[in-house]
């Protein structure tokens, strides 16, 4: 079995020891069998066992090894080893903009106050039907690419608006969610959801840069979700 | 005073159109100008006489407003974004509204004078 060695360097903070943050260089072998970059940082934890990231799906659902790879922001479960550049060390922060808890592990705390500051749930205050809330299929459609968002935080961590004001904007994922359910015609609540975004900080944070495209690792848009929130919002208006 | 984040100020959208609208009338005088400099307008004389047109007063006249109003919104998301201290950003905020204002009365003073 063919075997290559990976150049790490990596971000390392243990605020119980470490002054500041530093940066580790650090090598570790990989096979055949090793596609994603997941998998080498497995080896580098039985290496290192010091180092601590997240992780648990291992497959680009659940959103827990978000970080920050060569720049830019990813999960690490879905990054192939065969984009980096041979000779060139692999360069791993934690996500940019939140707290550091230690090493790759970030507090998300106030992402998720953000999330949760758009009730990101179905409010309908008819009795529920004995099965379900049905939809028509052309109605359905208007959530894709919306409800596939894993809240892995690489959009919100990516956005300057954000890493300004991450207690004021609601950034890139918690405005997708807001749209979400927006969109969905089963929710009897658009007018407040958009009374609560239209505010020159919640909602007109966002200078339309696409960070948040270019990072998310699903592919979803959340720039063009902001963008029809905007444009309700002046539908409503005028 | 309370140190809690405080949200929900219930504007931004006009702000955020007029930005765009804005943006438009400055994208239509530009190209205007462009067209008038290549067909000819380089010398005092010709500017005056391009000047000189109602039509002209009138776009030009839009077109001072807009960068105004555009620069005031555009500034203003700086101070937003990057100076936190309330007072500093008022003391700021209104700065800029005040240098624009006086900008823009200057500005069309001095392009109606030709």
């Amino acid at each position: 079995m063919t075997t290559r060695t990976l150049q790490f360097n990596i971000y390392r903070y243990d605020p119980d020891q470490d002054k500041k943050p530093w940066m580790q260089d650090i090598a570790v072998e990989v096979d055949s069998t090793d596609r994603k970059l997941l998998d080498a940082l497995v080896k580098l934890k039985a290496k290192d066992d010091a180092i601590a990231f997240r992780r648990s799906c291992r497959e680009g659902v659940c959103g827990s090894d978000a970080m920050n790879i060569n720049g830019k922001n990813g999960l690490a479960c879905l990054t192939d080893l065969s984009v980096f550049p041979a000779g060139k060390p692999i360069v791993l922060r934690p996500l940019p903009g939140l707290p550091v808890i230690r090493d790759l592990i970030v507090d998300m705390t106030q992402f998720f106050k953000q999330y949760h500051s758009i009730t990101p749930y179905l409010i309908n205050n008819e009795p529920p039907p004995e099965r379900e809330r049905l939809q028509s299929p052309e109605d359905r459609e208007e959530l894709d690419g919306l409800y596939e968002c894993i809240l892995c935080g690489c959009c919100s961590t990516a956005c300057p608006s954000f890493w300004w004001n991450p207690d004021k904007f609601v950034g890139p994922a918690g405005l997708l969610a807001a749209y979400r359910f927006i969109a969905d015609t089963r929710d009897q609540a658009t007018s407040a959801r958009l009374d609560n975004l239209e505010d020159p900080y919640r909602l007109f944070r966002c200078h339309t840069i696409m960070n948040c495209v270019d990072a998310c690792p699903r592919g979803l848009n959340p720039t063009l979700a902001i963008g029809k929130i905007k444009a309700m919002l002046v539908q409503r208006a005028i | 005073m309370l140190n809690r984040v405080v949200v929900g100020a219930h504007y931004g959208l006009k702000d955020w159109l007029a930005q765009r609208i804005t943006a438009l009338v400055m994208m239509l005088y530009t190209l205007f100008i462009a067209v008038a400099v290549l067909g000819g307008v380089h010398d005092f004389e010709s500017w005056r006489g391009l000047m000189a047109h109602g039509f002209v007063r009138f776009f030009s006249f839009l077109f001072i407003v807009s960068l105004c109003w555009h620069a005031w919104i555009g500034v203003r998301d700086i101070w937003m974004d990057y100076i936190k201290p309330v007072g500093i950003r008022l003391a700021l905020h209104s700065l800029t509204a005040l240098a624009l204002v006086g900008y823009a009365g200057w500005a069309i003073q001095v392009i109606w004078r030709l």
